[in-house]
């Protein structure tokens, strides 16, 4: 395999990587779709899924054009035969077809909206948690899409400049939340804080970039997440003062989740059954 | 350029004219009032590489479901005019809401949403600071039923990706506003 080849691999898979993020946490989110604390909880969790969604397409797309023009990506993938279009790979083959150790996401992305249950407790969803991922994510990707506006890929460029204005937005619901539920009640800071000691060690992840995010930081298609670090612990820090909640997770001494490198935690498989199972069932069925 | 160039030239302009009278009238379907054109959405009309019309259109948000229809209601749209063509979709330069014209946010208005009142999000690094920080807290965004700058935000995303729902504190009427993006 010359350079030029392992570059064009090492990119299709910072692409997945970019969008698995996107598809996995917009799945995880639309599960509230119907069961919002309130509302307009409802409704902005959905739109927040949209967006990720939406993000999640283009680069699907952008991965499969890039797979399709190449003989040896191409052949890469050979073994994903769904939702194929005169033969070739859609975003529908990547988002449907691959399974779990395929997928590129941190694993913060794909764990429940809970942290772990002790005693008889049953709950299914803490939106202490979910805000507190949404808050740790986005405040990691407005710094990621900003630094993305100048990669020398342009179709990544462009989806960066979009995405940047929608996760701005994602940031500025979920820091309000954290501050609401962090400043609140004894009952909101104590699930505001116990959500994000559990996801904050799932953020040391972003900081040991995989293979593929190497790569495409070190040719200038990707970003080197390591100089944003600064910026999101300043993020992070003014937000956690602001809702009154404090940090433990430094220095950090345990496992580092390895998502991103395509060993997940045993969430994703179950996420994956349910988003996949009618594209797998009906591979032929359309709107 | 030979006569026999020119000629063509001029035929594929007046094509290109038929097709953007053709879909002029075409709307967002969420916002029957503003105009795929008014609204930005609609970038450019040009003559393809193999000499086919091409419609090229931008995307809202990246999510937005809206655009499938569009794409299906200008494909229409040219279909019953008898006229060849066929949709691009390019995501550079990132549709903003800065390219929505002042009559669109007049008619926006008139509908009774607000339309988005300052220019899009800044761009550095520091402006993703403020940005985060409560600034919807900051914009005044008058009602567009009673004029009243008192007014509150109810939440951050309404009907639309696009909009956030907004109530006015003087005539009680909840309403949509434009997100500035």
């Amino acid at each position: 395999m010359t350079t030029a080849e392992a570059s064009a691999g090492a990119f299709v898979d910072y692409l997945l990587h970019l969008a698995d993020n996107a598809l996995v946490l917009g799945q995880r989110n639309a599960e509230w779709c119907g069961h919002g604390p309130i509302l307009e909880e409802d409704l902005a969790l959905a739109n927040n899924s949209l967006d990720l969604i939406g993000q999640a397409r283009l680069l699907y797309q952008h991965a499969a054009d890039r797979i399709n023009a190449d003989a040896l990506l191409a052949q890469r993938f050979a073994h994903l035969q769904g939702a194929r279009q005169d033969g070739r790979v859609t975003e529908d083959t990547l988002a449907y077809f691959r399974d779990t150790a395929e997928f590129r996401n941190h694993t913060l992305m794909e764990l429940p909206h809970h942290g772990p249950l002790v005693g008889y407790a049953v709950a299914e969803r803490d939106y202490a948690t979910t805000m507190a991922r949404n808050f740790l994510v986005s405040a990691l990707m407005v710094l990621v899409w900003d630094a993305l506006k100048a990669s020398k890929d342009t179709q990544l460029a462009a989806i960066a400049a979009k995405s940047l204005k929608e996760v701005r937005y994602h940031l500025q619901h979920a820091s309000d939340w954290l501050v609401r539920l962090g400043d609140g009640t004894d009952e909101s800071h104590a699930r505001a804080q116990a959500a994000v000691d559990h996801l904050l060690p799932f953020c040391e992840a972003f900081w040991q970039p995989g293979p593929a995010e190497r790569a495409a930081a070190q040719d200038g298609t990707g970003v080197d997440v390591l100089a944003l670090r600064e910026g999101w612990n300043t993020l992070v820090d003014e937000t956690l003062t602001e809702a009154t909640l404090s940090r433990h997770d430094q220095p950090h001494h345990g496992y580092v989740a390895q998502g991103h490198v395509g060993e997940h935690s045993e969430h994703l498989g179950f996420l994956l059954a349910e988003m996949q199972s009618l594209a797998r069932a009906h591979p032929t069925a359309v709107w | 350029m030979g006569a026999a160039e020119l000629h063509q030239h001029e035929l594929h302009g007046a094509v290109l004219a038929r097709v953007r009278a053709a879909i002029a009238h075409l709307a967002d379907p969420e916002i029957p009032v503003v105009s795929l054109s008014e609204l930005g959405i609609l970038r450019e009309v040009r003559t393809g590489a193999d000499g086919v019309p091409e419609v090229v259109i931008t995307p809202t948000y990246s999510g937005c479901p809206a655009m499938g229809q569009i794409e299906d209601d200008i494909v229409a749209a040219l279909r019953d005019a008898g006229l060849p063509g066929r949709v691009v979709t390019q995501l550079s330069p990132a549709w903003t809401t800065d390219w929505m014209s002042e009559a669109a946010k007049d008619n926006l208005r008139a509908y009774g949403i607000a339309p988005p009142q300052c220019g899009s999000a800044p761009a550095t690094s520091t402006g993703v600071l403020q940005f985060s920080r409560h600034a919807a807290r900051l914009i005044d965004v008058p009602c567009p039923q009673c004029g009243s700058h008192n007014t509150t935000q109810t939440t951050h995303f309404g009907s639309t990706a696009c909009k956030a729902l907004y109530r006015c504190l003087d005539c009680l009427e909840p309403f949509d506003y434009f997100k500035p993006y």
